[in-house]
């Protein structure tokens, strides 16, 4: 699809809003339908995207495969850190409770930081699964 | 239905990939219609978009057209016809659609709407179950999601053996059959 105008050009247009709205779902999930698991399926559509239309070693040259397979252990060690991190200061493992002054403010933190671990991860499987699968009958 | 009933009559795959990935956009729109905005987000997310660009790079790795089967398919029909028969039935003793009696109305549901607001703080019910209260489910998901991504990786990516290792390894077992040789 490489010599392809159009979609050239549309998805050079959407790739940005592709990713916007991935970052929207992410930090929005609290409020609204969304969370870590929806906003890394779409992040990662947008780079799949890019590499089916730019091609995929352009989107390699990008995003590295090696540094996406760091990713995947960086999103599960975020994760289970929030645990660990509860633990540190005399709570239950993931009990956000202690994590902030209050125990609202305690839940909203270790949301955030949990629902940034699970993003991380989906995006970096989706990413080197279709890097995986897309990459097979070239060498 | 009728994409479903399409999907299994027809032998072009491609066809196939596009219809499963109409399927799943109506399956979006259901869950819409039935107020389950996370859930249809996920399938219209993952089914019609993902796993429809993952069955298309399959496709172009393999071949585009079915193989007609050999044997008549009349036996896994009367196996399917029955599974679902039993089904059908078992949701005879189960509550009705919205029946405000139902169980799954009366264990942790109740709690997790009425206390959630001042417990997590958090507006979205689904995001606080599935982060807070049920925190080791989902890093349980989590490390499933990894394992997968680990798997595909190691399986694919054909980085474990290497031509170096590969001619270490030969030459291992040669030498170990060579000593066994000797023993002989």
């Amino acid at each position: 699809m490489k010599h392809d105008l159009i979609p050239r050009v549309v998805s050079k247009l959407l790739i940005p809003f592709i990713l916007l709205f991935g970052l929207y779902v992410q930090f929005h999930g609290d409020y609204g339908p969304g969370g870590g698991f929806q906003a890394g399926v779409i992040f990662a559509a947008a780079f799949i995207l890019y590499a089916l239309v730019f091609g995929l070693e352009s989107a390699r040259r990008m995003l590295p495969p090696s540094f996406v397979s760091v990713l995947i252990a960086v999103g599960l060690m975020i994760f289970s850190g929030v645990g660990f991190l509860s633990l540190a200061v005399d709570a239950n493992y993931l009990d956000y409770n202690v994590l902030g002054h209050d125990p609202v403010h305690g839940q909203h933190r270790g949301i955030f930081w949990v629902e940034l671990g699970v993003g991380i991860t989906v995006s970096a499987v989706m990413v080197t699964i279709f890097y995986m699968f897309a990459g097979r009958g070239r060498n | 239905m009728v994409t479903a009933l399409a999907i299994v009559r027809l032998r072009n795959l491609f066809a196939v990939v596009m219809l499963s990935g109409i399927y799943s956009l109506l399956m979006a729109v259901i869950f819409t219609i039935l107020d389950a905005v996370d859930v249809a987000f996920t399938e219209a997310a993952v089914g019609a978009g993902i796993s429809t660009v993952l069955m298309l790079g399959t496709l172009a790795l393999t071949t585009e057209k079915e193989t007609t089967p050999a044997h008549t398919p009349l036996l896994p029909l009367v196996v399917v016809v029955v599974t679902g028969a039993i089904l059908v039935y078992a949701t005879f003793e189960m509550p009705l659609f919205g029946d405000p009696s139902a169980p799954i109305h009366h264990h942790v549901a109740p709690r997790y709407i009425t206390q959630s607001g001042q417990e997590i703080g958090v507006p979205n019910i689904v995001t606080s179950v599935l982060a807070s209260y049920r925190g080791y489910d989902t890093l349980g998901e989590v490390a499933v999601i990894f394992t997968a991504g680990i798997g595909v990786l190691l399986v694919l990516s054909g980085r474990t053996l290497s031509k170096k290792g590969a001619a270490s390894a030969v030459a291992e077992t040669e030498a170990a059959s060579d000593e066994g040789h000797h023993e002989t």
